[in-house]
C-alpha cells in the first residue's frame, strides 16, 4: 500500500478544491490542489514543510509515525491536526518505544518537539532516542541529490533529476529508507548533535506542581489544566496556529505525552472505578484535540488503559481521539511459552482509524497483527499462525 | 444525500416532513455518513439549519458536502446554515474568559453544568426572520454528536433536558426538525449513555441505527441499518415500521442492499 505523491503528475488525483479558511486561522484541514505541474516551485505548496506529505485519498497532510509498517497500516501517516492513541501495553515496554520513534522521527525531520511526562524528566527522555538507519543506500541517493545540485551546465539534465529529486522516495523494503519515514536501531542512542540542534519544549509534571495557577474552577485536574496551557502558550508563541503575526511558522510542532491518565498525573481514573472527576482525562482530550485542529501539530498520547477500571471511559476515549492502537505484548502471560507466538512480542490492534475528510477510509484487510522487536527494526507482520 | 437512503426513507428534498425528531445511532460502527447525509439533504430542501458540530472542523464537513453536492461555505454565507465548530470554539472558551455567555459555557464550570446557553443560542438562530427576505422552508437543528456532551461533564439529564427544550422551540412552535447523533456502547457499560439513548428513543420519530455486522469485519458489506419509525404521541395506536438493510459505503454515495443481497456475495 505504498503512497506516492502527487506532486508533479498533476490533474485528477486530489483535486483542486481548496476549503477556505478564515484569514486568521490555519487549520490543517485544507485541500492542497496540485499546481500546474512545471512551475519554478512546482511543488513547494505540497511539500514545503520537511517531512511531511499529502495523503493521495484526500490531500490531507500527512506525517511520519517513526514506523513505516505504522504509517502504512493507518493510510499513509499520521494526519496533521490529530491525535494517535496508544493503549499501553502491561509493562510500558513496546509504547514507550513507539513514543520514542515518533520523537525521533520528528528530530530527523526537523520538527519542533514538545514532550510532556509526570515519570521521566524529558531532557532524558530524549537523550535515550533511537539512532536512525542510515544505510549505504541511503547514502547513495544522498550523493546523488549532492552531484545533481553541483552541475548546473546541462539544462535538460538538471531538469530531469530535479523533477526527481521533488518524488519522495518510496520505501522499497526495510533496507532502504525514505524521506518519509526512517527507520531507527533500537540498541543505538541518536548522536547528541542532533539532539541539541533540535527545537524542543519540555513539561516535567512535578517541576511545574509549585508555580501557581489562577484559581478559575474548573473541572480539570490541576496537572491536565497546567499542561494544556503549556501547549497553548508554545502553539501560539511560536506561531504554528497563526494567528501571531510576528511568527510565520512553517513548521510542525510534535506533542509527546507519555502515560497520560497514570496517577502519575493527578488523576484517579486508573486507581478507582467510580472517580470523583471522571471527566477530567475526556474533558482534555476534547480541548486538546480543539487545539490540534487549529494548528500544524500532531500529538502521540500513550495511556495505561489496561489499568483504567471503569470501561465507559475507554469507549468515551476512544471516541474523542482520532487514532486508536492498541499493543499487547506477550511478556507474563500464557502466550509467551506459546509455540504458535514464538516469534512474536505481541500483538498490535488497530483500533479505530479517523474519516477525514471523506465518507471512507483506508483500511487494511488484515485485523490480525503481530509485532516483533529485532535489534534494528520494529516490524509489524500479519500473524500467520492465527 | 444519498438517493437510495431518500427512496428507503420515502422522502424528498420537495417534500419534507415536519416537526420531527430523527435520531441517529450508532453502535460498534461510525454512523458519520447519516449525519453528511441529513446535512446535504436539507441544504437542498432550501431549509435553515444550525449545525452543532462537537466532534469534526468545519472543513471536514464542507469537503464531503461536495462531494455530496452542497457547498457549506456558500450555505454559511447566504444565512442558509449557522454553523457552530466545537473544537475551535473550545479552545477559546476554555482559554479567555468571555463577555457574555458562550454556547459552550460548560467547559468552565467546575460540576456539571446545564446547556441553556447552547439552547438560547440555537433559539435565537432558528427565530423567524422578521424583515421577509429569502424565507427558508423550516427550521433544522442538526447536532453531532450528544454522546460527547457527557464526556465533557454533562449528566444525561442536562443533555435530555436540552433536547426536549430545543423540540419544543423548534419542532413544535417553529415546525422545524431535529436530527441527533448519538453513540451505542452496545454492552450497558456507559449507564449514563444509556440513559441518555432510552430517553431520546422515546421521543423520536425515525430511528436510522447503524451497526456492525455481528460477524465481524466485511470488505463489502460495512454495516447493517435499521430504521425505525415511530409515532412517540400514540404509542399503541399502530404497530411502528421497522426495516433492516446492510450498507457499503463508497467514495460519494452509498448503496444499500438487503440482507444478505450485497453485490459482492451474489
Amino acid at each position: 500500500m505504498a503512497a506516492v505523491a502527487t506532486c508533479g503528475t498533476g490533474a485528477g488525483s486530489t483535486g483542486s478544491i481548496v476549503a477556505t479558511t478564515s484569514k486568521n486561522n490555519v487549520t490543517s484541514f485544507q485541500r492542497k490542489g496540485p499546481r500546474a505541474s512545471g512551475t519554478d516551485s512546482g511543488c513547494s505548496r505540497l511539500v514545503s514543510i520537511a517531512g511531511t506529505r499529502p495523503s493521495v485519498r484526500n490531500g490531507q497532510l500527512l506525517v511520519s509515525t517513526g514506523l513505516p509498517a505504522l504509517d502504512q497500516l493507518l493510510g499513509g501517516g499520521l494526519a496533521v491536526g490529530t491525535v494517535l492513541l496508544i493503549e499501553e501495553d502491561k509493562y510500558n515496554i513496546y509504547s514507550s518505544l513507539l513514543f520514542k520513534y515518533f520523537l525521533a522521527e520528528g528530530i530527523i525531520n526537523g520538527h519542533t518537539l514538545l514532550v510532556a511526562s509526570a515519570k521521566e524528566d524529558p531532557a532524558d527522555i530524549l537523550q535515550e532516542l533511537p539512532a536512525p538507519l542510515l544505510d549505504d543506500n541511503y547514502k547513495k541517493d544522498l550523493d546523488e541529490d549532492i552531484c545533481n545540485h553541483q552541475t548546473p551546465d546541462s539544462n535538460i539534465k538538471m531538469k530531469i533529476a530535479w523533477r526527481y529529486q521533488l518524488l519522495p522516495k518510496m520505501e522499497s523494503g526495510p533496507v532502504s529508507s525514505s524521506r518519509f519515514g526512517h527507520y531507527y536501531d533500537a540498541s543505538k542512542r541518536m548522536p547528541r548533535e542532533l539532539i541539541e540542534t533540535s527545537k524542543w519544549h519540555g513539561f516535567f509534571f512535578p517541576e511545574k506542581l509549585s508555580s501557581t495557577l489562577n484559581k478559575e474552577p474548573c473541572s480539570l485536574t490541576h496537572g491536565y489544566r497546567r499542561l494544556l496551557q503549556f501547549i497553548q502558550k508554545v502553539i501560539y508563541e511560536e506561531g504554528f496556529d497563526g494567528s501571531n503575526p510576528q511568527k510565520k511558522q512553517k513548521n510542525i510542532l510534535r506533542i509527546g505525552i507519555q502515560n497520560l491518565g497514570s496517577p502519575l498525573w493527578g488523576d484517579d481514573i486508573c486507581c478507582t472505578e467510580n472517580c470523583d472527576n471522571s471527566h477530567s482525562l475526556t474533558k482534555f482530550l476534547y480541548v486538546l484535540r480543539g487545539l490540534l485542529r487549529t494548528s500544524l501539530s500532531a500529538c502521540i498520547i500513550t495511556m495505561p488503559a489496561h489499568l483504567i477500571q471503569n470501561r465507559a471511559i475507554i469507549a468515551r476515549i476512544t471516541n474523542l481521539s482520532d487514532t486508536v492502537v492498541g499493543l499487547e505484548s506477550f511478556i507474563g502471560s500464557e502466550r509467551e511459552t506459546n509455540p504458535l507466538y514464538k516469534d512474536y512480542h505481541g500483538l498490535i490492534h488497530i483500533r479505530q482509524i479517523p474519516r477525514l475528510n471523506n465518507l471512507i477510509y483506508d483500511v487494511s484487510d488484515v485485523k490480525d497483527l503481530a509485532f516483533k522487536l529485532k535489534r534494528k527494526l520494529f516490524t509489524i507482520e500479519v500473524d500467520k499462525h492465527n | 444525500m444519498f438517493p437510495e437512503l431518500n427512496n428507503l426513507l420515502n422522502i424528498t428534498p420537495d417534500r419534507a416532513e415536519q416537526g420531527k425528531l430523527t435520531l441517529l445511532c450508532d453502535a460498534k460502527t461510525d454512523g458519520s455518513f447519516l449525519v453528511h447525509h441529513f446535512l446535504s439533504f436539507y441544504l437542498k430542501a432550501n431549509c435553515k439549519v444550525c449545525f452543532v458540530a462537537l466532534i469534526q472542523s468545519f472543513s471536514h464537513y464542507n469537503i464531503v458536502g461536495q462531494k455530496l453536492g452542497v457547498s457549506l461555505t456558500a450555505a454559511r454565507e447566504c444565512g442558509q446554515l449557522v454553523f457552530l465548530e466545537g473544537l475551535k470554539s473550545s479552545v477559546d472558551v476554555f482559554f479567555r474568559a468571555q463577555a457574555e455567555p458562550h454556547p459552550l459555557q460548560f467547559l468552565r464550570e467546575a460540576d456539571a453544568g446545564n446547556l441553556q446557553p447552547l439552547y438560547e443560542f440555537v433559539r435565537e438562530t432558528l427565530k423567524p426572520m422578521d424583515d421577509g427576505q429569502a424565507a427558508w422552508r423550516c427550521p433544522v437543528l442538526l447536532v453531532d454528536d450528544l454522546s460527547v456532551l457527557l464526556s465533557l461533564g454533562l449528566g444525561a439529564v442536562a443533555v435530555l433536558d436540552f433536547i426536549h427544550y430545543c423540540r419544543v422551540a423548534v419542532c413544535w412552535e417553529r415546525k422545524g426538525n431535529i436530527v441527533a447523533l448519538a453513540h451505542d456502547s452496545g454492552d450497558g457499560e456507559d449507564k449514563e449513555n444509556d440513559i441518555l439513548l432510552n430517553g431520546l428513543s422515546h421521543q423520536s420519530h425515525l430511528i436510522l441505527r447503524a451497526e456492525g455486522l455481528a460477524t465481524g469485519f466485511c470488505r463489502d458489506v460495512h454495516g447493517q441499518l435499521r430504521i425505525l419509525w415511530r409515532t412517540p404521541s400514540q404509542p399503541t395506536a399502530q404497530r411502528d415500521g421497522s426495516l433492516t438493510y446492510q450498507y457499503k459505503i463508497q467514495d460519494k454515495s452509498v448503496s444499500f442492499f438487503a440482507k444478505g443481497m450485497s453485490p459482492a456475495v451474489l
